[in-house]
C-alpha cells in the first residue's frame, strides 16, 4: 500500500496551483527591520534586544539538524533559511507550483516580547516589512498581520489599519499567550478580525508566554516539546470554544497551523462529553462545543500524521470534514512536507483540489 | 449496555476518606499532635480537580452523603453489586498529594493507605487498592511502596497526571524500579497538583476546560515516558492511565512514530517505534468514553483498529464520578470476545497480583517479601 507513493503523478495538481498555508520568512539580521523602526527602537534593538520568558538565547530545545531548518535552505549569501526571496522562489514557489504562499512571520514580531512598547513597535515594523520586502516583489505571497496579543487594544488598531491592504489575508496570533486565548482580554482582537473579515491563524511558537509547554511542566527533549505543539493547540481551541468566543463573534474563523489535525474528532467528542455534565458552568454556550469547533476551526496539514495503516488517515479526514483541511509545507523547516509525497494514500481529484488549493482559496478569500 | 457477564474486574473506582478526623488513628503521635494543634484536621483535603459538589465528581444518584464514595455500604450497593464486580481497584485521591510540605504529604499518604487497608480492604474482600504516594519526594514515595508492597491487596501505585514535572524523568525512576520489583503497575490518574497551568497558554477560566485538558497532560506523560526510555529501562513496567480517555491515542502513536524517525538520535535509547512500546506497556481504564453519540461502539472499535490492539482497555466505572447513567457502562455493539477482554483478560494481564486470592492479602502483609 506504500508502493505507489514515489511514482505518484501530482503534475495535475501542480499545474492547477497549490496554496501553501505555512511559509516562514525571516530577516537576514535585525538590521533589515531598521527602515521600519524609529530611532528609539532601533537603538533598543541594538542595545537590549528581545526580552522573553526563556533562560537561554536562541532556542531552548535545540533542533535536530541545521537549527531545525532544511540544510539546503541556507542561502549561499548568508543569513538564515527563509530570509532570501530568490532562494524561496526557486525552492518552494517555482519548484512546487505554489500559486499562493501564506506567510507566517515568526520572531521579531513582538508576540513573545515582554516589553509591550517594544512589542508594538516590532509588530508594526514586521507588518511593513512583509509587504515591502516580500509581497511587493513577489505577489504570490500573502501576508499575515502579526500582532502582540497581550495588548489587545493595539492589536485591534493594527488589524483595522492593515486590513485596508488586501495583501494581508489573516491575523497571526501566538497560542503561547499569557492566558488562554479565549479569555475576554483578547476579544478586541477577534472583534477587529471579524469586522475586517480576516481569519485568525494560530501557529505554535517556540517561546512561552509564561506557562510551560505541558500541564505537568517543562519536558526534557525536543521530541516532547515538538509534540506539545499539538497538545497545546487543543488547550487553545478548548478555551476559544468554552469562553464563548464563537457565540460572541459568529463570523470569526480560525486556522490551526502546524498542530496536526487527526486529534480533532476525539477532542470534539471529549468536549461534548464534558460539556454535557458541566454545562451549567458555561451557560453562554448555546450548542455542543463540537458544533462551534466544526463551524469555526480549520487545519493546515503539516506535519501530517502518518498512521501505520495509511488508509486510516482518510477515515479520520472523513470525520473531520475534507473542507477543513488546507495543505502546508512549513518551508524552510526540517520537517517540510513535500506536496508530492505528503499523502501516502490516493486522494480523489475532488479531495486533492480541495486540500491543496480550493479550501485555502475559500478560507483566505484568494483568487 | 450493561455488563453481560458476572465477575467483572473494575480497574478504577474511588474511595473517599470521610473527613480528616477519620485518619487520626493512623498517624503517629507526632503527626497527630501537629494535625490537631494546627487545625489541619479541619481541612477535608479534597482535590481542587474534584470539587465534592461538582457533577463531575459524583453522579447524583451516587452522591448520598457529604463525601461521595466514603460510605462502604453505598459503595457495595452502587459500585460493586449492580455490575457483578468480582474485584474493584480503588484509587483514593486524597488532596494531600498536592501539599507543598513533603513530610506532611508523606504522613498523610501513609495514613490514607492504612485507613484504606483497615476500613475498606479488611471489610470488603472484593476491594483492591492503589498505593497513594507523595511524588513531591521520590524518597518518601519509595519508602511507602516498600512499606505496603508486602500487602498483596495493594495492586498498583497511583500518581496524579499533572504533577511537578513530566513523570518520565530519571529523578522518578526509583519509583518505577520499586514498582517493577514488586509487580505493581504505575497508574496515572486524572487530576492536577496545579503546580503548572493545565494548558501551555495558562490557566483556563472554567472547570470544564480543566476536565478537557486532562487528556493533553496524559499525552505529555506518555511522550515523556517514551522519550526518557522508562520502558527500555524497566521492561516489566505497566503504565495504567485512569480517567484519561483513550480516543486521543491513535494520534499519539502516529505522531510519535513519525517524530521518532526524525529525531531518534536525540533519544538513542529509544530503539523501537513508540507505537510498539505503547501497545506493550500502556493501559487505559474504560470510563470516561470520549465517543460520538449514537455510534459509540462503532467508534470505539475503529479506535482499537487505529491503535492496532484490543489489549489496552481495562473495565472501569470510575465510581462515583459521573460518566454514564443507570448501569449502561459499556457502549453498545461490542463483540462478546472484546467485552470479555475488557472485563477480565486485560485487567488480569495488567495486574499480576489479581491472580492471587483475596485471602492472601491480609496474611501476606506479615510475610516476608524477597527484595532482589
Amino acid at each position: 500500500m506504500n508502493a505507489p507513493v514515489l511514482e505518484r503523478d501530482t503534475r495535475a495538481v501542480q499545474k492547477a496551483g497549490i496554496v501553501d498555508c505555512d511559509v516562514h520568512v525571516t530577516q537576514r539580521s535585525g538590521a533589515v527591520l531598521y527602515p521600519y523602526l524609529s530611532k528609539r527602537w532601533r537603538e533598543h534593538l541594538e542595545t537590549f534586544g528581545g526580552h522573553v520568558r526563556q533562560g537561554v538565547s536562541g532556542i531552548a530545545f535545540p533542533r535536530m539538524m541545521g537549527a531545525g531548518q532544511r540544510l539546503d535552505a541556507y542561502p549561499e549569501n548568508g543569513g538564515p533559511p527563509g530570509c532570501d526571496l530568490a532562494l524561496m522562489q526557486r525552492q518552494l514557489l517555482d519548484a512546487h507550483g505554489i500559486e499562493t504562499g501564506m506567510m507566517v512571520a515568526l520572531g521579531r514580531g513582538g508576540m513573545e516580547e515582554r516589553n509591550q512598547d517594544y512589542a508594538r513597535a516590532l509588530s508594526h515594523a514586521l507588518n511593513d516589512w512583509q509587504i515591502e520586502d516580500w509581497v511587493k516583489p513577489e505577489p504570490r505571497l500573502k501576508a499575515g498581520i502579526v500582532v502582540p496579543q497581550e495588548d489587545a487594544e493595539f492589536c485591534a488598531r493594527e488589524i483595522t489599519e492593515r486590513a485596508q491592504n488586501p495583501d494581508f489575508r489573516q491575523v497571526i496570533v501566538s497560542p503561547r499567550s499569557a492566558e488562554p486565548l479565549g479569555r475576554k482580554r483578547y476579544w478586541p482582537i477577534y472583534e477587529a478580525a471579524e469586522a475586517a473579515g480576516l481569519p485568525i491563524g494560530l501557529h505554535p511558537a517556540a517561546i512561552s508566554g509564561g506557562a510551560p509547554s505541558t500541564g505537568t511542566g517543562w519536558p526534557n527533549y525536543y521530541l516532547e516539546e515538538h509534540y506539545s505543539f499539538e497538545s497545546g493547540l487543543q488547550g487553545t481551541v478548548t478555551s476559544l470554544i468554552f469562553e464563548g468566543v464563537f457565540e460572541r463573534f459568529p463570523k470569526l474563523r480560525v486556522a490551526l497551523i502546524e498542530g496536526g489535525f487527526t486529534w480533532a474528532p476525539a477532542l470534539a467528542w471529549r468536549m461534548d462529553r464534558a460539556w454535557e455534565r458541566m454545562r451549567a458552568e458555561v451557560p453562554h454556550l448555546k450548542r455542543p462545543p463540537s458544533e462551534y469547533f466544526r463551524e469555526h476551526v480549520w487545519f493546515t496539514t503539516q506535519p501530517i500524521e502518518e498512521p501505520e495503516t495509511p488508509e486510516h488517515l482518510a477515515e479520520v479526514i472523513d470525520r473531520l470534514g475534507w473542507h477543513r483541511l488546507m495543505f502546508s509545507t512549513d518551508y524552510p523547516h526540517w520537517d517540510f512536507d513535500d506536496p508530492r509525497y505528503v499523502f501516502k494514500i490516493k486522494l480523489s481529484d475532488a479531495h486533492k483540489a480541495a486540500v491543496f488549493r480550493d479550501n485555502a482559496r475559500a478560507f483566505y478569500g484568494l483568487g | 449496555m450493561k455488563v453481560p457477564y458476572p465477575g467483572a474486574i473494575d480497574c478504577d473506582i474511588h474511595l473517599t476518606v470521610p473527613g480528616t478526623r477519620a485518619l487520626l488513628p493512623f498517624f503517629d503521635e507526632f503527626w497527630r499532635e501537629q494535625i490537631l494543634t494546627r487545625y489541619i484536621d479541619r481541612n477535608p483535603f479534597t482535590l481542587m480537580s474534584y470539587p465534592p459538589d461538582s457533577p463531575a465528581s459524583a453522579r447524583a444518584d451516587w452522591r448520598g452523603e457529604k463525601f461521595p464514595g466514603s460510605d462502604l455500604d453505598g459503595l457495595r450497593r452502587q459500585a460493586l453489586d449492580p455490575f457483578g464486580t468480582s474485584i474493584a481497584i480503588a484509587n483514593t485521591l486524597h488532596g494531600s498529594v498536592a501539599l507543598f510540605n513533603e513530610d506532611l504529604a508523606a504522613a498523610f499518604c501513609s495514613a490514607v493507605n492504612d485507613w484504606v487497608a483497615a476500613e475498606r480492604l479488611d471489610k470488603e474482600p472484593r476491594l483492591r487498592a492503589s498505593i497513594l504516594v507523595p511524588a513531591q519526594s521520590v524518597e518518601h514515595a519509595v519508602r511507602e511502596i516498600e512499606r505496603l508492597a508486602p500487602d498483596r491487596r495493594f495492586v498498583q501505585i497511583v500518581l496524579l497526571v499533572m504533577n511537578d514535572h513530566p513523570l518520565g524523568r530519571r529523578a522518578y525512576w526509583p519509583i518505577y524500579q520499586a514498582a517493577a520489583r514488586h509487580g505493581l503497575p504505575v497508574c496515572l490518574h486524572a487530576g492536577s497538583l496545579y503546580r503548572h497551568a493545565p494548558t501551555s497558554s495558562g490557566y483556563p477560566s472554567y472547570q470544564v476546560e480543566d476536565q478537557v485538558a486532562q487528556s493533553s497532560a496524559f499525552e505529555s506523560q506518555v511522550v515523556s515516558f517514551l522519550a526518557e526510555g522508562v520502558f527500555q529501562k524497566f521492561p516489566d513496567l505497566k503504565l495504567v492511565l485512569a480517567e484519561s480517555g483513550f480516543t486521543w491515542l491513535p494520534t499519539l502513536i502516529w505522531r510519535t512514530n513519525k517524530e521518532w524517525r526524525g529525531v531518534r538520535h536525540e533519544v538513542p535509547w529509544l530503539d523501537e517505534p513508540p507505537a510498539d512500546i505503547v501497545r506493550r506497556h500502556v493501559r487505559f481504564t474504560l470510563q470516561p468514553l470520549d465517543l460520538p453519540k449514537g455510534e459509540a461502539g462503532a467508534a470505539l472499535l475503529r479506535t482499537l483498529e487505529h491503535v492496532g490492539s484490543d489489549e489496552f482497555l481495562l473495565f472501569s466505572t470510575d465510581y462515583p464520578h459521573w460518566h454514564f447513567d443507570g448501569e449502561d457502562v459499556l457502549p453498545d455493539g461490542l463483540p462478546p470476545a472484546l467485552v470479555r477482554k475488557i472485563l477480565f483478560d486485560n485487567p488480569r494481564a495488567t495486574y499480576p497480583r489479581l491472580g492471587e486470592s483475596a485471602d492472601a492479602g491480609g496474611g501476606a502483609r506479615q510475610s516476608e517479601e524477597t527484595v532482589p
